[in-house]
């Protein structure tokens, strides 16, 4: 399809803008001034929605296929958290921080701090911090926590455990803060080898970091012990609440022993996820550790008044710029006092039967690396499919073409070709039984006719991109690659 | 039935399912949860109805006062957002859709954020932009990060007009990393020159500042690439992007990685977000950008598609030796930033930026005659400038909240010495009335 800049017209007017009512100004200097206006397209509204429009239909999105990708939790996103968004959208952030403000977003603040005591409820946190923008940002966030935890205590510790099983934010997030990482292979029963942890714990470690229920879909009995044995040492165990929707109203991380968490509000608080975000990511920890909690942060006053501590000498500081995605959080608090104690519940229960559903009825055909009860998602490996030469992409790419989203490909690393399935709660088991009958037909055209699944997507307006030209010769600005509209370097 | 859950299964289904599963009961699947660590019933009220919850929502949203005229920046800008930006990005299969990992499926996605990148590398004259980051702080923060990765040196200086919550995000970030960070006295003039010529040395990462600066101020920094280039540094710069409608490019003046926050771009305010940072940088340091990146090519049939690249750089591939950990970014907020910047246009877009910078040179003109107050800047300013009033200001703001204006950010709770200023700011939606009415107003609380 056509770029929008391709459809520029010069002189074409888009929207237009009122007029002004000051005097005109020549106030800039030469020497700061543009000689021409920005490359952009010059196009009319109607072009500009015909565009857009056509473009939009190129997607699969929750809210025109099934969209089973692992780990995301691509759950149905209730309209009006739309409606609610928009109620707060002329708020200025910075009202809530100038002398006497806060009175002027007494709204806005009682929404952060109700939300902040919910999410408490729900994980067995004793406070929430809501700034942090997506998940891996509140990793970070929850590992900037530890880290001056530790500091505070005069600990010198450097080393952060994950399991292999990780999602790659984890290590990354340590990273970042400077941490040396040590990662602990899966046992064959799924979960983290608890011999080579034990062995691997020592003072020098500051965290270990669990997903719970795993990335395998697994619950780990363990993972009280886990932080046992943490705490044994001095470390901290930090939980990553990627995969919380298999549990609320079953366990807490806070019961767990978990010290640190972060939640991902778009996956398990039905936020929309806008193609890759916005999210929201905000960070639980125990009492013990609210101290070192970012800024600023929402605090009830004496008289019953919401107001923020911009200051606190053990926080970690400022992580974003004001309060978090505040419009993401207002649609995750509506979502919560929609559902309720009882509904939250019906959630994980529905999310883990569609799991369990799709991993009986698929586990005659694909390899079930661990062939135990799952929690809300369950990995498949196509090993099997592999020997005819039939990779778990090739099984993604003729999903497409049978309307279906594909699973989550190539994650876990830990296992061979693996597709990882997260139905949730939102889909009718019509939907999964179609969904079961293209991976039943995708097994059996690997054993008859494995070239058919190789050419697969043959009904998308692309068919498969070549990754590596992409790669090679790179084009990520069209006036670059057209060699328009950039002056060279003085 | 107490409220909805959108699990759509019947008692029948349900049975069904339990029966293929070789179950009794759903409880039957959570039995591997350990008795010690099963939890209670959860101390939530009951579900609601949607209406019940609108309403609720409502009540929390008028505790918020509705009616302030905002002369407040610092950050985020009350701008004009165009319908057709609410509507398009409006569009479910735009905003319930995820990361678009598979390509063939996600070509309205990936298209999209291809045009984002060519917008911003439009208004920023720069070579190569990624598809978003989180803010405009935490982009500054990853700014600085890649140019600490690409020189392997471990100083920054950081010039002390940059906005102070970027700066904390900063130190925040840099906190366990073991690198020195400089920051240069604020000045009047722009730049802090005198220091950043100073300190600028052959250990330096880069040389980072804001443009125009948290007080109005706009600078030509050429002079400063030049001296920071000549010590094997990078520049950095965070700016309004809406001011680059009248601007010199950051590439024209020599910049290596701008940076800067997209929420004037078609984002509502919303208490602070979603909004979304922007970076991005000359073609030579494109590996080292952080998040995602599309980029253009053909599938097996030569037909021209979009994909996400380089992706090798990434926390799902490389994991702890990845660029950055950031995993989303704010695709959504992005996609509105390009809408907006198509729907306006090239010549509206210069049009926008014209009109900032007349009301508020009007409004300076108004405001820095009302008896006592002088205009801080002496350099030229684009839609914000800072006034020396004769009071701390923060009494002064208090009062004019009170008379329904959010009259501009005073500078004492960030700035030492500067407790008597004031940073207002003038957007395309003040009308001459309400500037006059500031200044009135302004006048009384100072003098009555």
């Amino acid at each position: 399809m056509e770029l929008i800049f391709e459809k520029s017209v010069a002189g074409r007017l888009g929207v237009a803008l009122p007029d002004s009512d000051v005097p005109g100004s020549d106030f800039l200097p030469g020497n700061l001034l543009r000689t021409d206006p920005p490359p952009l397209p010059e196009v009319g509204e109607p072009e500009l929605v015909r565009h857009f429009t056509n473009l939009s239909q190129r997607n699969f999105s929750v809210d025109t296929n099934f969209y089973p990708l692992g780990s995301c939790t691509m759950k149905y996103n209730p309209k009006v958290l739309e409606e609610v968004a928009a109620l707060f959208s002329g708020c200025h952030p910075m009202t809530a921080l100038l002398p006497g403000g806060h009175i002027f977003a007494q709204g806005s603040l009682e929404l952060i701090y109700c939300l902040g005591r919910m999410l408490c409820e729900i994980t067995g946190m004793d406070e929430v911090a809501a700034q942090p923008l997506a998940g891996a940002h509140g990793e970070l966030t929850g590992i900037m926590i530890i880290h001056a935890f530790h500091k505070a205590r005069g600990n010198r510790k450097h080393i952060v455990i994950v399991p292999d099983s990780s999602h790659g934010t984890n290590p990354a997030s340590a990273a970042m803060m400077g941490y040396e990482i040590v990662t602990i292979p899966t046992a064959p029963y799924g979960d983290m080898d608890m011999n080579l942890f034990r062995k691997a714990m020592n003072g020098e470690v500051a965290a270990v970091m669990m997903t719970c229920p795993n990335t395998l879909g697994l619950f780990n009995p363990h993972v009280g012990e886990i932080c046992a044995i943490a705490h044994e040492h001095g470390a901290l165990a930090y939980y990553d609440g990627a995969n919380l929707n298999a549990i609320m109203g079953k366990a807490r991380p806070g019961d767990m022993g978990f010290d640190v968490i972060h939640l991902n509000l778009h996956k398990t608080f039905a936020t929309p996820h806008g193609g890759g975000g916005p999210g929201s990511g905000p960070v639980g920890v125990k009492k013990e550790l609210i101290p070192f909690l970012p800024v600023p942060r929402v605090v009830k006053i004496d008289d019953g008044a919401y107001a923020l501590e911009q200051e606190n000498p053990l926080s970690i500081g400022r992580i974003s710029g004001f309060f978090g995605n505040f419009a993401v959080l207002a649609r995750a608090c509506a979502y919560i006092v929609l559902l309720g104690r009882e509904g939250l519940v019906r959630v994980s229960e529905q999310a883990v039967l569609n799991a369990n559903y799709l991993q009986e009825k698929l586990k005659k055909y694909y390899d079930l690396p661990y062939d135990i009860s799952c929690m809300h998602e369950c990995v498949f490996s196509a090993a099997r499919q592999l020997k005819q030469g039939v990779h778990a992409l090739d099984i993604a790419k003729f999903l497409i073409d049978k309307g279906f989203h594909p699973p989550t490909v190539y994650f876990p690393l830990i296992v061979k070709e693996a597709m990882m399935i997260e139905p949730t709660e939102t889909e009718s088991k019509a939907n999964l039984d179609a969904f079961i009958a293209a991976m039943i037909e995708a097994a059996e055209l690997a054993e008859k006719n494995p070239q058919a699944l190789m050419q697969a997507p043959v009904t998308m307006p692309v068919k498969r991109l070549d990754e590596v030209k992409a790669a090679r010769e790179i084009n990520v600005c069209h006036l670059l690659a057209q060699g328009t509209g950039h002056k060279a370097r003085d | 039935m107490s409220g909805a859950d959108y699990c759509p299964n019947t008692p029948g289904e349900i049975l069904e399912m339990l029966d293929s599963i070789g179950v009794g009961s759903i409880e039957e699947l959570f039995e591997v949860i350990p008795p010690e660590l099963r939890a209670g019933s959860l101390g939530l009220p009951k579900g609601m109805s949607e209406f019940e919850t609108l309403r609720r929502m409502q009540g929390l949203a008028e505790k918020n006062s509705r009616k302030l005229i905002h002369f407040i920046g610092g950050g985020f800008y009350d701008h004009f957002i165009p319908s057709v930006v609410n509507h398009m990005a409006g569009r479910a299969e735009f905003y319930t859709a995820y990361t678009p990992y598979q390509a063939e499926c996600s070509q309205g996605t990936l298209q999209a954020l291809y045009e984002y990148q060519t917008a911003i590398c439009a208004l920023t004259g720069m070579e190569a932009s990624n598809a978003s980051l989180y803010d405009g702080g935490t982009a500054l923060a990853e700014a600085a990060l890649m140019a600490l990765r690409i020189t392997g040196r471990n100083r920054l200086i950081v010039d002390g007009a940059v906005n102070p919550f970027y700066r904390q995000i900063l130190r925040t970030y840099l906190k366990n990393l073991q690198v020195e960070l400089v920051e240069t006295t604020p000045s009047a003039d722009g730049a802090g020159r005198e220091d950043i010529r100073l300190h600028v040395d052959d250990g330096t990462a880069a040389v980072i500042l804001q443009n125009p600066n948290f007080f109005g101020c706009i600078d030509n920094l050429a002079d400063l690439a030049e001296r920071t280039h000549g010590a094997g540094a990078l520049l950095v710069a965070t700016v309004y992007p809406v001011s680059l409608g009248l601007v010199k490019s950051p590439y024209e003046m020599g910049v290596d990685i701008v940076s800067g926050d997209g929420q004037s771009l078609g984002n509502p305010l919303s208490f602070g977000g979603p909004s979304f940072g922007f970076i991005a940088t000359r073609r030579e340091y494109i590996r080292s950008l952080p998040g995602r990146i599309v980029g253009e090519t053909v599938d097996v049939e030569g037909k021209r598609g979009f994909v996400l690249t380089l992706q090798a750089r990434e926390q799902h591939i490389r994991r702890h030796k990845a660029t950055s950990n950031i995993c989303s970014n704010q695709s959504l907020c992005a996609l509105r930033g390009l809408l907006f910047l198509c729907s306006i246009g090239k010549r509206g877009f210069a049009e926008l930026a014209t009109l900032n910078r007349d009301k508020a040179e009007y409004a300076k003109g108004v405001l820095g005659g009302v008896r006592g107050i002088s205009v801080w800047n002496r350099t030229p300013t684009f839609n914000e400038f800072t006034l020396t009033l004769p009071q701390d200001a923060r009494k002064v703001v208090e009062k004019l909240l009170s008379r329904g204006i959010a009259g501009g950010v005073p500078l004492g709770d960030w700035f030492r010495g500067m407790e008597q200023c004031l940073v207002v700011t003038v957007t395309e939606k003040r009308s001459r009335e309400e500037i006059d009415a500031l200044a009135e107003n302004l006048e009384d609380a100072l003098w009555s």
